[in-house]
């Protein structure tokens, strides 16, 4: 076991320089270099915000129900079911059907070619609705995979909005990601105050433009408030929604001097506003967003040019958050905040100098007892635990891993542990000195009997950092990173770098060495 | 140093000891519970920092209580000018609680209010954070059970587990007794834990199957001392140089560090006490003599 091949000792310290000089990158960081790594501070370290959303698609099940109506009659009608009792629930439609064996109307729903009305979904083979027959009742929901489809659909399209809205105000480095099903992790660092991304990511943003109108039609009439208090009965149809906006500015009133919205549209949104404004004059119309009336204007003139205003009792601050939410687009559904953490600047810097304070003075006092206990070979072993952290540093800036306060103790507690191969393997080599003559001989027996013996114990705690990586978010798993790969570094530097040391010095001092 | 205790008398004392304080710990846990901290029960905590000395905790919680929040905790944290602030989960959505105490505070106190540190953790979030916890640690329990056993014999697998065990639930009836919050870093201290004395037991177990070949004469008991002794030495220096660096956290880490340093630290006390007195003489019950491991050789080479 002391035998070192030239090639083997020039890779071993190769290996050392080169991730040594990945760690020094942290002290050189420019961000025009070309190798631009670095170890990244995590929230906790250098403060911001921290916050999981959860998309909530109960209300888009219904709205995809409710958008399925008119097909689903339209189907019944055509293929001569005599329908009654049709009714839209929670997560269902249902209704009864009189002339009907129960195969007619399951091949028709279940065909797999052009189905219009149950799609089939080539991913999963199976279709979007499942169907539930009892007696005459007809009931249809989403099947698993057509909710899935929906969910996903509606997470992509929420985390791009999540996006826009985020970037819009211009946050740095934001990191949006999907987490599970239904979730997606938003981090901001830097931020102190949530308060305002979490106010706009509050809102769906879903506008409309209805008529405020007495006369009943086949879409039906609401009652709503207006924005001053007034009840007035709302058209349901749909004149424009958001979707045809393409850009929305606050603006300040030229004479009243109010804030404002300034919205453009696209050409099919222009034309259909012109029409209706055209026809409409002397009408009110009702600027809906998200089912409640922020402002109700008098149509005063018809307006073709595709652009207009949305003014009413807003802050400028409100106009600037409108805006901003109408440029970024309607959420496909609500979403809530279901955990967050922030952590100001500077708690994130004492947390930093604690740790910095604990790591030094942890590994003084770790260094100077192992060279208390063995002298020289305790230097060897200090050799080699400088060598590890150096190691352990250049692997995570090579990962450009997330330093956290947690990953900062794991680092502390490498240190500690890190000693333990070496000791593990000098109380060998002291055994075997008590009954072996040859101290060549002790040394090399002390290296190959430890082996297995260290092999085993790091593999045991490393498989429970595998644990904590796999089930660990956050912080923890910052932990788990840095103590799993300082005991991978922990194991090369000592039957490596240590055992080439330790070589060299016996090899030259054959007659007096004392362990 | 060479080391030559014997162990065997006070195996059974100990096994005694060991015995007492887990039923303790089990009763502590069961009737007396642990602190979960917001991590695992949902809630908000608010970490301040206020410079004027004149505020007191309870002009605090007389704001807060204006709010109508239900159970509110203040307490100084740390150095004088902080204060942790905790409120237990009431209802499902409240997105603007956090902005509302703040708006409460920053009038009530009449003082800039730093706000160091914001969490707030939804119900179903946290739930899903103890079932995740109680997973990994059963995870990793198991996962040491099969690696122990692929690598020695069922009996010492069984033996490494009873330790484990053994050192988990002291470590938890500890914190139900001292009614420290359990948190997520506190997970993480306990899965360290498991992997800090499987590390010292498997080191103390490569020497008794050693010595088990080496000395087939011998009694368990007797292999079981020698190892423990041989392996003394070892197990004293890396239990101190960890020690040396988990203290260093723990005086020095600050605030947030403290519950995980003081768990590390109480697990690696356990954890090396476990690995002499229960997991070695556990082996004796278990019926483990050399006659074990010839078996193990006898099916590899056939």
């Amino acid at each position: 076991m002391l035998n070192f091949t030239k090639i083997k000792i020039i890779i071993i310290y190769l290996i050392l320089f080169l991730l040594t000089s990945f760690a020094s990158l942290n002290l050189f960081y420019d961000e025009n270099s070309i190798f631009k790594k670095k170890v990244n501070l995590g929230l906790d370290l250098q403060g911001g915000s921290y916050l999981l959303l959860e998309i909530d698609t109960k209300p888009l099940i219904k709205e995809r129900l409710q958008d399925k109506v008119i097909e689903i009659k339209k189907f019944l009608k055509k293929n001569n079911f005599k329908y009654n009792s049709f009714l839209i629930n929670e997560n269902s439609i249902s209704f009864k059907i009189d002339n009907d064996n129960n195969k007619k109307f399951q091949n028709l729903f279940f065909s797999t070619k052009d189905n219009t009305i149950n799609q089939y979904i080539d991913q999963y083979r199976t279709h979007q609705f499942d169907l539930e027959i009892k007696n005459d009742n007809y009931l249809i929901k989403f099947s698993k995979y057509g909710l899935l489809t929906l969910n996903n659909s509606a997470v992509n399209q929420s985390i791009e909005i999540v996006r826009r809205r985020i970037d819009d105000l211009g946050t740095k480095e934001p990191t949006i990601i999907q987490r599970g099903e239904k979730r997606i992790v938003v981090e901001l660092p830097g931020l102190k105050d949530p308060s305002r991304i979490k106010d706009l990511l509050g809102k769906t943003a879903q506008l409309n433009f209805r008529l405020i109108t007495d006369k009943k039609d086949d879409f039906g009439s609401e009652k709503m408030i207006s924005e001053n208090g007034e009840e007035v009965i709302v058209n349901k149809k749909i004149i424009m929604s958001g979707e045809n906006l393409i850009d929305a500015q606050p603006r300040v009133d030229n004479q009243s001097s109010n804030p404002m919205v300034a919205f453009t549209l696209d050409r099919y949104g222009a034309q259909k506003f012109g029409k209706v404004t055209t026809n409409n004059i002397g009408k009110r119309l009702a600027i809906v967003l998200d089912n409640k009336i922020i402002s109700a204007p008098v149509i005063r003139e018809s307006i073709t040019g595709g652009s207009g205003t949305i003014s009413g009792n807003f802050s400028f601050q409100e106009v600037t958050d409108l805006a901003l939410l109408l440029r970024s687009g309607a959420l496909p559904t609500p979403i809530n905040i279901v955990e967050e953490r922030t952590v100001g600047p500077d708690l994130g810097r004492d947390s930093i100098i604690s740790g910095a304070i604990s790591l030094i003075i942890g590994f003084a006092l770790v260094v100077l007892y192992m060279f208390y206990k063995y002298r020289i070979f305790g230097l060897i072993a200090n050799i080699s635990l400088v060598s590890n952290l150096l190691m352990l540093v250049g692997v995570l800036t090579i990962l450009e891993a997330t330093l956290t306060l947690p990953g900062i103790a794991g680092i502390i507690l490498t240190v500690g542990m890190a000693v333990d191969a070496n000791v593990l393997i000098f109380e060998r080599i002291k055994e075997e000195l008590r009954t072996e003559k040859s101290i060549i001989h002790a040394f090399d027996m002390g290296y190959s009997r430890a082996k297995i013996t260290v092999l085993d114990a790091n593999i045991t705690t490393l498989l429970a950092t595998v644990i904590l990586f796999i089930f660990g978010t956050g912080p923890v798993k910052g932990f788990a990173v840095t103590l799993g790969i300082g005991i991978i570094t922990t194991l090369f530097s000592a039957y490596f770098i240590a055992r080439h040391l330790t070589s060299s010095f016996v090899l030259r001092n054959r007659e007096n060495i004392k362990l | 140093m060479k080391y030559n205790f014997n162990f065997v008398n006070y195996f059974k004392k100990f096994n005694f000891i060991s015995l007492i304080l887990v039923l303790l710990s089990l009763f502590f846990v069961l009737f007396k519970g642990l602190n979960y901290g917001i991590d695992f029960k949902g809630g908000t905590l608010i970490e301040i920092r206020i410079q004027n000395n004149d505020i007191r905790v309870s002009d605090i919680r007389d704001s807060l209580n204006k709010l109508n929040l239900g159970d509110v905790n203040v307490k100084n944290f740390g150095e004088k000018s902080d204060y942790l602030i905790k409120i237990e989960q009431k209802l499902n959505n409240n997105d603007s609680l956090i902005s509302e105490i703040k708006t409460s505070l920053n009038q009530d106190l009449n003082e800039e209010v730093n706000y160091r540190r914001v969490e707030s953790v939804g119900p179903k979030v946290s739930s899903e954070l103890l079932k995740s916890g109680i997973i990994s640690i059963g995870l990793a329990l198991l996962m040491m059970l099969f690696y122990i056993w692929f690598r020695f014999e069922w009996q010492f697998s069984l033996g490494s587990i009873i330790a484990l065990f053994h050192d988990v639930i002291i470590t938890l009836g500890i914190f139900s007794i001292l009614s420290i919050e359990i948190n997520l870093s506190i997970v993480a201290a306990v899965l360290t834990i498991v992997g800090y004395s499987m590390n010292d037991t498997v080191v103390i177990y490569d020497r008794i199957r050693e010595n088990l070949s080496k000395f087939n004469k011998l009694e368990i008991d007797q292999v079981s001392n020698l190892s423990v002794n041989e392996t003394l030495s070892r197990t004293l220096i890396t239990s101190v140089t960890t020690l040396l660096a988990l203290f260093s956290i723990f005086i020095l880490g600050g605030e947030i560090l403290k519950g995980f340093s003081f768990a590390m630290i109480l697990g690696v006390i356990i954890g090396t006490y476990s690995s002499i007195f229960v997991a070695s003489p556990v082996l004796k019950h278990l019926r483990v003599s050399s006659k074990t491991l010839e078996k193990k050789e006898d099916k590899i080479v056939p």
